[in-house]
């Protein structure tokens, strides 16, 4: 298409020949996710990098304005899908927000768990993942078996291991069976011994430490700048966390540190995101502790689906449920920004609604979206090697990256 | 002399004829059995069955056990292309060229709903399943598939493996095949 | 989080400066949703962002998204959509601009903000808003020979070319 527009400015091709030009991706081993790198370099140095994404284009945001507000929520799970109950129970809380819902302490504390625990497996993932792109494998294969004891936690609660679904507006369809509660205190008895014994392979090491340090770093003007959430951010020494800043579901009651780092490097980023592991196991031990007793749900017959034996045999459940899933319920008019703080920073819902069974506009602010930007920036007068190694430390995940 | 308790499970050999030291059969069920016990896969992980993936290739459901340890990044060493999660209309031209720089024998499995035919992206922007841009083998349903949903279907493309022709390769119907997506055969 | 009385900041201090440094140019303040919603002239949003974020008392330093929206039965159908977020202060404000469709150029914020960058992409991506002086503005998710531009409400979801759903049986 041409673009005739006096306004837009695009940047010439690159057509000097000193230089070469080395493609990096969009299948490559090193990114994890698919997005192109187009590196231009002097020998092994690297002087700039352009980059091409959208290889996942979805149209999240296309489709949100179709389907009825039920129906959004397994689109939510395929955002940033190492952790999925985070993105689950933030679109729930937006929703409640919207129509005015208030949970009690039992939902507000079970959300807690289970977005701790998702939380922890992305962490888990991406640290893994520094080390294979430094050349350590074995963290990884010891980490994803923890990763198979939260996918069993998650199955008691939802049924599915990766992409959960989990949750309904106003709590959720089943309390925690004791055979979760077991799974549960089980997970958080091993975890820190698998957790000490990850630390000592790599946060110590000499050889992670000389190649993690100094490399990618980013000031935190600039991260303010660039729009940084996350742990992201605090490694550059900002404490911006939403749990804290903008609570929800309860995250108030609860004390824990946000950890900071201080020159916003690759090991900065390692070490805030292992630090962050801990803090989301005591919050979970927290929440167990206390749980309340109670119903898992807020008692709103007309907005949470009525229990399944009813539904299959008497007429009014049916009725309600048939009118819930497709969307026959009074919203009002109004637009409403939510943000949860994601694995990789704050999460928002951007939701504008017109009263009727869709979504006018649903936007998602993603994080990963906005601080890849500074990707070019972070890598200028590195070697390759440093590039994969800041990329792979930043997490960033196709899904979120393109929705 | 047994050394360890295991009991150890006897797997049928192919048709043949066997006498004390030597063993005859088809060269061709030689050739498959040999190729489907060391099948090296290219994981072309784009989203969620992505992950599936990695749990798969770890310590719980190992996929090392049937030969696939060695993962291949480069199409010119792989058997198996694996092509897991969704694939846009802008990623399209480069599953095509994946699959062009593959090496005969080469199989394609569509692990997931979104490969195999879109999946619930039904969007302007998703490509309806990858069988629009290269032939597939073997397609796994799921959304994401479990592992062992994985595990099966890379059994299948085992079955297919061990029980292919040699001349499979060289024949019209194939070259029709590849006709129809637009690659050249490579003889 | 609790702030002492001198930390935070009113809403109404906010509307207070606005009003009276862009008189004529503030065309609409919404203060009974969640957050401050403020309409202003898209001729001055430039000035709006970088008073915001420069001016001593407000301070709105960080820019927490930018999109875009489409109301095709408006005069001005066209709409950019800004959250900004004063950390100090825990204050949130939305500004929303809108421009016609015959002429749907904006002034882009990349000189005060770097994050604004690819979200200015994105909206050009997918409304075909067009923003003045912005370094590198060309599609960013989309494929480069799309030649519509898809979230505007006359397009349809699906791919109409699409030979294996029957619309029929998809309930469209």
């Amino acid at each position: 298409m041409e673009i005739n527009d006096p306004h837009i400015i695009i940047k010439p091709l690159d057509t000097d020949k000193r230089f070469n030009t080395l493609n990096l991706g969009p299948t490559h081993p090193a990114t994890h996710g698919i997005f192109q790198n187009i590196l231009k370099m002097d020998g092994e140095i690297i002087l700039d990098a352009e980059q091409t994404i959208g290889y996942i284009h979805r149209a999240f945001e296309k489709i949100a304005e179709r389907r009825p507000y039920y129906q959004i929520k397994p689109l939510t799970d395929r955002l940033n899908y190492c952790s999925s109950p985070i993105n689950n129970l933030g679109w729930d809380m937006t929703v409640e927000k919207l129509l005015g819902i208030k949970t009690s302490k039992k939902v507000d504390y079970m959300r807690i768990i289970l977005m701790e625990l998702a939380r922890i497996t992305d962490h888990l993932i991406c640290n893994s993942v520094v080390g294979v792109d430094s050349g350590a494998l074995t963290g990884f294969t010891y980490v994803f078996q923890e990763r198979e004891a939260v996918y069993e936690i998650y199955e008691e609660m939802c049924g599915a291991r990766l992409t959960t679904n989990m949750g309904r507006f106003g709590g959720f369809e089943r309390d925690f069976s004791p055979n979760a509660i077991k799974k549960l205190r089980d997970f958080l008895k091993r975890l820190p011994k698998v957790l000490k014994e990850f630390e000592t392979l790599l946060s110590r090491n000499r050889i992670f430490m000389e190649r993690t340090i100094g490399v990618g770093a980013i000031s935190a003007e600039r991260a303010m700048n660039y729009g940084f959430t996350g742990p992201n951010l605090r490694a550059t020494g900002v404490d911006y966390d939403v749990r804290i800043m903008n609570p929800y579901s309860s995250y108030e009651d609860f004390d824990f540190i946000i950890p900071v780092g201080t020159q916003g490097d690759t090991y900065d980023r390692f070490c805030v995101r292992e630090e962050e592991i801990w803090q989301s196991l005591k919050l979970i031990e927290n929440a167990l502790e206390n749980l309340p007793e109670g119903k898992p749900h807020v008692d709103i017959p007309g907005v949470f689906l009525p229990p399944k034996e009813d539904v299959y045999s008497k007429m009014e459940a049916l009725i309600y449920h048939f009118k819930i899933v497709m969307g026959e319920l009074d919203f009002p008019k109004a637009e409403i920004y939510h943000a949860v703080e994601g694995g990789n920073g704050e999460l928002g819902f951007y939701l504008v609604s017109d009263g009727s069974r869709t979504p006018y506009r649903l936007h998602f602010r993603r994080p990963c979206f906005i601080y890849y930007q500074a990707f070019p920036e972070m890598i200028r007068g590195s070697v390759l090697s440093d590039a994969i190694l800041t990329m792979s430390s930043m997490n960033v995940i196709a899904g979120e990256l393109d929705a | 002399m047994t050394v360890s308790n295991a009991t150890y499970i006897k797997v049928d050999p192919p048709e043949g004829y066997s006498a004390p030291g030597m063993f005859a059969t088809r060269f061709e069920k030689v050739v498959g059995l040999a190729r489907k016990n060391s099948i090296w896969p290219l994981p072309f992980a784009t989203s969620c069955c992505g992950i599936e993936f990695m749990a798969t290739m770890g310590a719980h459901y190992d996929l090392g056990r049937f030969g696939s340890e060695r993962l291949s990044f480069s199409p010119r060493q792989a058997d198996l292309l694996m092509v897991m999660g969704t694939i846009a209309k802008k990623m399209g031209p480069i599953v095509h060229q994946i699959y062009e720089q593959m090496a005969e024998p080469r199989w394609v499995i569509a692990v997931g709903a979104c490969a195999s035919s879109g999946g619930i992206f039904d969007t302007y922007s998703v490509l309806q399943g990858i069988d629009r841009i290269v032939p597939v083998d073997v397609y796994v349903p799921g959304c994401p598939p479990r592992p062992e949903q994985i595990i099966n279907g890379f059994m299948k493309i085992q079955d297919l493996v061990g029980n292919e022709s040699l001349r499979r390769r060289y024949s019209p119907e194939y070259k029709e095949l590849l006709e129809k997506y637009g690659i050249k055969s490579k003889e | 989080m609790a702030l002492s009385r001198k930390n935070r900041m009113e809403n109404e201090l906010i509307i207070l400066k606005l009003k009276e440094k862009f008189n004529k140019n503030i065309l609409d303040i919404d203060n009974n949703s969640d957050i401050l919603t403020v309409t202003v002239n898209s001729d001055v949003i430039l000035e709006v962002i970088a008073y915001l974020k420069i001016d001593e008392e407000l301070k709105f330093e960080f820019l927490t998204d930018l999109c875009g929206i489409h109301y095709p039965n408006s005069d001005l159908p066209f709409g950019v959509i800004y959250h900004l977020h004063n950390f100090k202060k825990n204050k949130r404000i939305r500004i929303k601009t809108f421009i016609s469709k015959e002429n749907p150029v904006i002034q882009s914020i990349t000189s005060i903000f770097s994050g604004a960058d690819w979200m200015e992409r994105e909206t050009y991506d997918f409304y075909g808003i067009v923003f003045k002086e912005h370094p590198n503005l060309k599609r960013i998710l989309n494929v480069e020979y799309l030649d519509f531009f898809p979230m505007r409400k006359e397009y349809p979801l699906e791919d109409p070319t699409r030979e294996d759903k029957d619309n029929r049986y998809f309930g469209r």
